[in-house]
């Protein structure tokens, strides 16, 4: 076959899938729409950053730098102090009736302490049986603590935190900021590799692949045709997840848009090459279905740091997170969306996803042979 | 006719999968115009054996070409040059009629315009459907869209795989009167069907069992195979009538056939008279009611049981 030909063929083949992706209308509409959806329900369900919380404090012996503390939670306003006492007896019942998140207990002789520049000891308890929420508590109340710090006359480095919680590292202010990179990187997986896996493995399972194999078609025309409309249906859904942020949760854009559409493509491709692959590897949708589910949804949901940071991830799991392409991708949009990053900051993120794309297309085309079986 | 010419040649080929043994030694070839037939049960090999000429499996052994071109080297221009339609309706359901052709037109390099004439015939028939969805059209009609699809780049051999399994009576014939049109237009056309009656519209046949060539020959000769007088027997009960003629102890073979069963007797130089008189005598003496026998003519049913019978006989001599 002439180039124009084969020119010819993959156009047919491009106008043919995008049929079977507009004839699908609950499909297309899910498809279209899911982007909306998840952005307000994660925005509004999964969010980790807190208002109101409650604080205990214990203060032994009260003196002016105690109360200039003290002065500082109370005008934050994020924290309402429930109880306030001379000894930490009263935390136990306190945490355990649930009636306060964070306790500040501070030792005997703060001011003096200040003064003579020996270590002053301030404990920091918090509530964490929720994990995330525990920890941006523990931010915000280091943060007041830290702000009274840097106000302080002379000798700062003086005074000693011991937070006691389980430690996670999670340097979040606004939950929300943070989810709607993860949300692109979600919806992109599901667009690419879940959608690819699942028309490709429907061609097998109907039959038609045995024709376009029989075809003059080369793979590579079957896999270019059957992944261009979805990398479209892809850039759309990137737009859609941009506008409701903005439109709902004013999160703002202080990048460029152009490298985050590039990156997107990027990831896009990755997401697309593992479809194939994963298409390639399996007999019926089904199981398409499922091995796309397991070995792209839930990694990108869970091993990404899009919800659960992955510093806070057992050792191996924080391993095994590194071949993940989602971690690097929301490391690229958050980079890009909250710091206005730019090539110069992203290059290596960028060029994992690159070498990912590049080792997953080489597989993928390897697996999907120009024969049966 | 040479070999050389011979579209479609195949030689000790063989086909595993794992540890069952798809095709066996197979041999054979279809020559240039020829409607050729591979008639046997489902599970044979005959869609193995097509797989491996449209280049979609390699054989383990032996070797196999397409118009002059093996099928493990050359299949580009094989590809190119040859139609093939699966056993399954294999288009997109959710594509009109025109446009899987158009689609499949282009695949292949071609346009539906280009191609016309050549389906003419069996496309105006579903023509008037166009636009209709391919899933939602008859059987015999997503057959003949299946056929034009497969014809639209002008093969010049076709391979159908069981195109009339799953179709009504008067579609297949139908059907098969269309092949004989294509044929005479020059066209090669290799069809496996598991319908005997069907051989008898095909120029040769190839008997498939197992993975092997049981034989090969015109259809009428293939019937001239089976090797012992052949008896139509009538009995009531009919079921007894079975087992009473399977306990006598010339008896080779007792099927059933319609009404009738199929009897044959092991004495090859009996005279068929002397054979009947016996027959029913045996069926009377056992309560067989309404014994009726008489002498015919057997078909390529008959032959297909006879070898098949021989083949799994050598087998068990053989596993023994």
């Amino acid at each position: 076959m002439r180039a124009p030909e084969r020119i010819q063929a993959l156009a047919a083949f491009v106008i043919k899938e995008m049929r079977h992706i507009l004839r699908d209308r609950q499909t297309l509409t899910i498809l279209l729409l899911l982007p909306l959806a998840q952005v307000v329900l994660f925005g509004f369900a999964i969010r980790t950053d807190v208002n109101d919380i409650r604080l205990a404090i214990v203060d032994a012996a009260p003196d002016d730098a105690t109360l200039a503390l003290r002065a500082r939670f109370t005008g934050n306003g994020r924290f309402r102090i429930v109880a306030t006492a001379a000894t930490v007896d009263v935390l136990e019942p306190l945490f355990r009736r649930g009636e306060a998140d964070v306790a500040l207990v501070i030792a005997p002789g703060l001011a003096r302490a200040l003064a003579d520049g020996t270590p002053a000891r301030l404990q920091l308890i918090t509530d964490a049986s929720n994990p995330n929420t525990g920890t941006t508590m523990q931010t915000y109340a280091g943060a007041v603590i830290r702000t009274w710090q840097a106000a302080l006359p002379g000798a700062r480095q003086g005074v000693t935190i011991e937070p006691q919680v389980r430690m996670l590292f999670n340097p979040t202010l606004e939950s929300v900021n943070l989810f709607v990179p993860g949300l692109i990187a979600l919806v992109l997986t599901l667009v690419t590799a879940q959608m690819t896996a699942i028309s490709l493995s429907r061609e097998k399972e109907r039959g038609t692949l045995e024709i376009l194999l029989v075809s003059p078609l080369r793979p590579w025309q079957i896999i270019l045709g059957k992944v261009a409309p979805y990398l479209l249906l892809a850039f759309a859904n990137v737009v859609t997840a941009l506008v409701a942020a903005w439109v709902v949760f004013r999160v703002p854009f202080r990048g460029s848009l152009l490298l985050l559409l590039a990156a997107s493509t990027l990831y896009a491709l990755v997401g697309l090459a593992l479809g194939v692959l994963i298409a390639a590897r399996t007999e019926s949708q089904r199981t398409a279905m499922m091995g796309s589910m397991i070995g792209t949804m839930l990694p990108s949901t869970l091993l990404s740091g899009m919800i659960f940071p992955i510093a806070s991830l057992p050792w191996p799991l924080q391993l095994v997170s590194n071949i993940v392409p989602a971690r690097w991708f929301i490391v690229i949009v958050r980079g890009i969306m909250l710091k206005g990053a730019g090539v110069v900051h992203l290059w290596q993120e960028l060029l994992v996803l690159t070498v990912m794309f590049t080792v997953l297309l080489a597989v993928a085309i390897r697996s999907f042979r120009a024969r049966l079986a | 006719m040479n070999q050389a010419s011979s579209p479609v040649v195949l030689e000790g080929v063989r086909k595993t999968f794992g540890s069952t043994v798809a095709l066996d030694d197979v041999t054979l070839d279809v020559h240039a115009g020829e409607l050729f037939g591979l008639v046997g049960p489902d599970g044979g090999g005959k869609t193995t054996l097509f797989r491996i000429l449209t280049t979609l499996l390699v054989p383990d052994a032996g070797t196999a070409t397409v118009l002059g071109r093996d099928v493990v080297r050359d299949l580009w221009e094989i590809r190119r040059r040859v139609g093939y339609m699966p056993g399954r309706f294999s288009l997109y359901p959710d594509l009109s009629v025109e446009e899987n052709l158009r689609f499949f037109a282009s695949v292949f390099g071609t346009t539906l315009e280009k191609g016309y004439d050549i389906i003419a015939p069996i496309y105006q028939q579903i023509e008037p459907f166009k636009e209709r969805r391919a899933g939602q059209l008859s059987g015999g009609m997503k057959q003949k869209l299946a056929l034009s699809c497969a014809l639209v780049h002008r093969p010049e051999v076709l391979f159908l795989d069981e195109p009339t399994t799953g179709v009504d009576a008067v579609s297949r014939r139908e059907f098969w009167d269309l092949l004989h049109d294509l044929q005479a237009s020059g066209l090669t056309i290799v069809v496996s069907t598991p319908y005997m009656d069907e051989a008898d519209r095909c120029d040769r046949v190839a008997l498939v069992q197992t993975g092997r060539i049981l034989a090969i020959d015109e259809p009428g000769a293939v019937g001239a195979r089976f090797p012992r007088p052949l008896f139509a027997v009538h009995g009531v009960p009919r079921h007894a009538t079975i087992e009473a003629l399977r306990a006598f102890p010339h008896a080779v073979s007792v099927h059933p056939f319609g009404d009738t069963l199929h009897y044959s007797d092991a004495r090859v130089s009996l005279a068929p008279a002397q054979v009947i008189t016996e027959v029913r005598e045996w069926l009377g003496a056992r309560g067989i009611a309404e014994v009726a026998v008489t002498p015919i003519a057997p078909g390529i049913e008959d032959a297909f049981m006879a070898l098949m019978g021989d083949e799994s006989d050598a087998t068990t001599a053989g596993a023994a």
